[in-house]
């Protein structure tokens, strides 16, 4: 009998098993149905350019429905809920949608609504955000309008998606104020609610030092409780402050509102409890989840959902043919990071190990790991064209497999 | 890592001051626990926001961050910031014996 496999989401990690998956099964043994609430897939990595460059905003963005393997079926409606004891998603006009494994992939979204005044006076403004293409540009005017006075990046709380962005604004921010002439009048702080520049300490400490180079100020352990635009300044919930000029602010992240709908489905930030090998559902066994909707403890990245795809295509395969899943994902996250100068460093980790130094993937010829170099910012440069043309179709990128290589790594 | 001991007990702590092994945690240990996590005062709502941390971290394997517990609990992070100065899910999750939030990733 022909079975179905619905995905719900048509974003990095979406797309790329919806295509791999459409490889892997002939037509007459699974339909494929993709479904989305909207048609424009953005390239979100290429938002924290944005803000800084004459990139237009239409160059991020294509159509999800045509980066879909034929034989996907795309469908454009908002969800509101999946009832997995009826095996079955409902959509926002009432219909039904039967599946016989489900793949949930509808990523987070921006709560600023959840911070007292985030989205009040400013908003916009004086208080920005680039972490969605109407904030990037927003951002983008008011940089440019920007003279001088204090330059505040501030992550509200965690998990966000791709934890390294902040970070990487605040080194491109530095760079950009020199090349206007403008930094010796510009106050760089970041400010986050974590302990240090970032979660695991080997990282922390190389991008802690890189903060210090470039002279930005950093202030940890604030949980920012209210963002005051007409006044400048945010306000910890034990009622710290950091004034600033420019507020450029991540939002606290959830996960879509329709898993919170879902009886079983969700935790309490609406993202989906999954076992952190398999990325099988707590709610049912037919149930996937991967990219930033999962509840696993690693980076929320696209790096990350390539890397959990190739699980989950063979899971859901098993699944479908009435195996356990076996296909098992070891945390593996990979991220360049943007330093300023027409440099990066990458770092590359899963659940078990440490950011390593050496180099990725290849242990001689490979990009320096943990160390600036022009080579890293080219291999970021280089990403949109693989992300368009690899990733997505789900074409197995050269040398870069979905478990963390370990031998081109200096050990602890 | 470390030794201590509390309630007469000894513990393995990691660099963080964080229980490695949540079984050798014992409920007599919380005054002491808070004492070293810098409270001078328990009260009830101090306990229930540590006993929730504990039964979180007992049925999911992972404590909650600060988003999470207050939803979770239904206790306003701004009350948590009240009880717990030095960031409430931290501190909790130090004195319920239990492995650093992992939440924060
Ligand atoms: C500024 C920025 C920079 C980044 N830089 C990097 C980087 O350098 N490297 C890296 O690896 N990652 C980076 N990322 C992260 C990366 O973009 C995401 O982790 C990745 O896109 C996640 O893929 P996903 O499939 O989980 O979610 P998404 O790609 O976000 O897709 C989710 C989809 O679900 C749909 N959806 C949601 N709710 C519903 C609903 N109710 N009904 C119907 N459809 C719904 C949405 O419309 C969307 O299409 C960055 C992100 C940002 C914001």
């Amino acid at each position: 009998m022909r079975k179905r496999i619905v995905i719900l989401g048509a974003g990095t990690g979406g797309t790329l098993v919806a295509n791999r998956l459409r490889r892997l099964h002939p037509e007459d043994s699974a339909e494929i149905v993709v479904i989305d609430q909207d048609d424009e897939h953005v390239y979100q990595p290429g938002l924290l350019f944005l803000p800084f460059g004459p990139a237009e905003a239409g160059d991020l963005v294509r159509s999800r429905h045509g980066r879909l393997r034929r034989g996907v079926e795309f469908r454009q409606a908002p969800i509101d809920r999946v009832e997995t004891g009826a095996q079955r998603v409902v959509l926002g006009d009432g219909r039904t949608v039967g599946y016989d494994v489900l793949v949930i992939a509808t990523g987070a979204v921006l709560l600023p609504e959840e911070t007292e005044g985030l989205t009040g006076p400013g908003w916009g403004e004086k208080v920005c955000t680039f972490y969605d293409l109407q904030g990037a540009l927003a951002l983008r005017a008011a940089l440019a309008r920007f003279a001088g006075g204090r330059l505040v990046v501030a992550v509200v709380d965690m998990p966000i998606k791709c934890p390294v962005a902040p970070l990487e604004f605040a080194f491109l921010a530095d760079w950009h104020l020199r090349r206007r002439g403008l930094r010796e009048r510009v106050e760089l702080t970041y400010v986050t609610p974590l302990d240090a520049a970032f979660t695991r300490p080997v990282a922390a400490g190389a991008l802690a030092g890189l903060l210090a180079d470039k002279g930005v100020g950093l202030v940890t352990e604030f949980g920012t409780a209210a963002v005051d635009g007409p006044g400048g300044r945010l306000v910890s919930y034990d009622e710290r402050e950091v004034g600033f000029d420019l507020a450029v602010v991540v939002p606290a992240h959830g996960g879509a509102a329709y898993v919170g709908r879902s009886p079983g489905l969700g935790d309490e930030l609406n993202f989906v409890p999954v076992d952190r090998h398999t990325l099988q559902a707590a709610a049912a066994p037919d149930v996937f989840a991967l990219g930033d909707a999962a509840g696993v403890p690693t980076s929320k990245a696209g790096s990350v959902a390539h890397f959990e795809g190739a699980a989950v295509v063979e899971n859901v395969t098993r699944v479908l043919a009435g195996r356990p899943p076996a296909a098992r994902f070891d945390g593996h996250a990979n991220c360049f990071v943007e330093t300023g100068h027409g440099k990066a460093l990458l770092l590359d980790f899963n659940y078990d190990t440490e950011p390593l130094p050496g180099r990725y993937p290849w242990a001689a010829a490979g990009l320096p790991l943990l160390k600036q170099s022009r080579l890293n910012h080219l291999g970021k440069r280089a990403f949109p064209w693989l992300y368009w043309h690899a990733l997505l179709p789900g074409r197995d990128l050269p040398g870069i497999g979905a478990d963390m290589p370990v031998h081109g790594k200096k050990g602890r | 890592m470390a030794t201590t001991t509390y309630a007469g007990r000894p513990v393995t702590l990691d660099d963080e001051g964080f229980f490695t092994d949540p079984g050798q945690w014992s409920e007599d240990m919380i005054p002491e626990l808070a004492a070293s996590a810098g409270l001078d005062r328990l009260t009830d709502r101090h306990r229930e926001v540590i006993a929730f941390v504990r039964a979180r971290y007992t049925a999911q394997g992972a404590a909650p961050a600060v988003r999470a517990l207050s939803k979770s609990s239904g206790v306003p992070v701004k009350e948590l910031y009240q009880l717990f100065p030095k960031g409430p899910a931290k501190t909790a999750a130090r004195i319920a014996g239990v492995p650093k939030p992992r939440g924060c990733i």
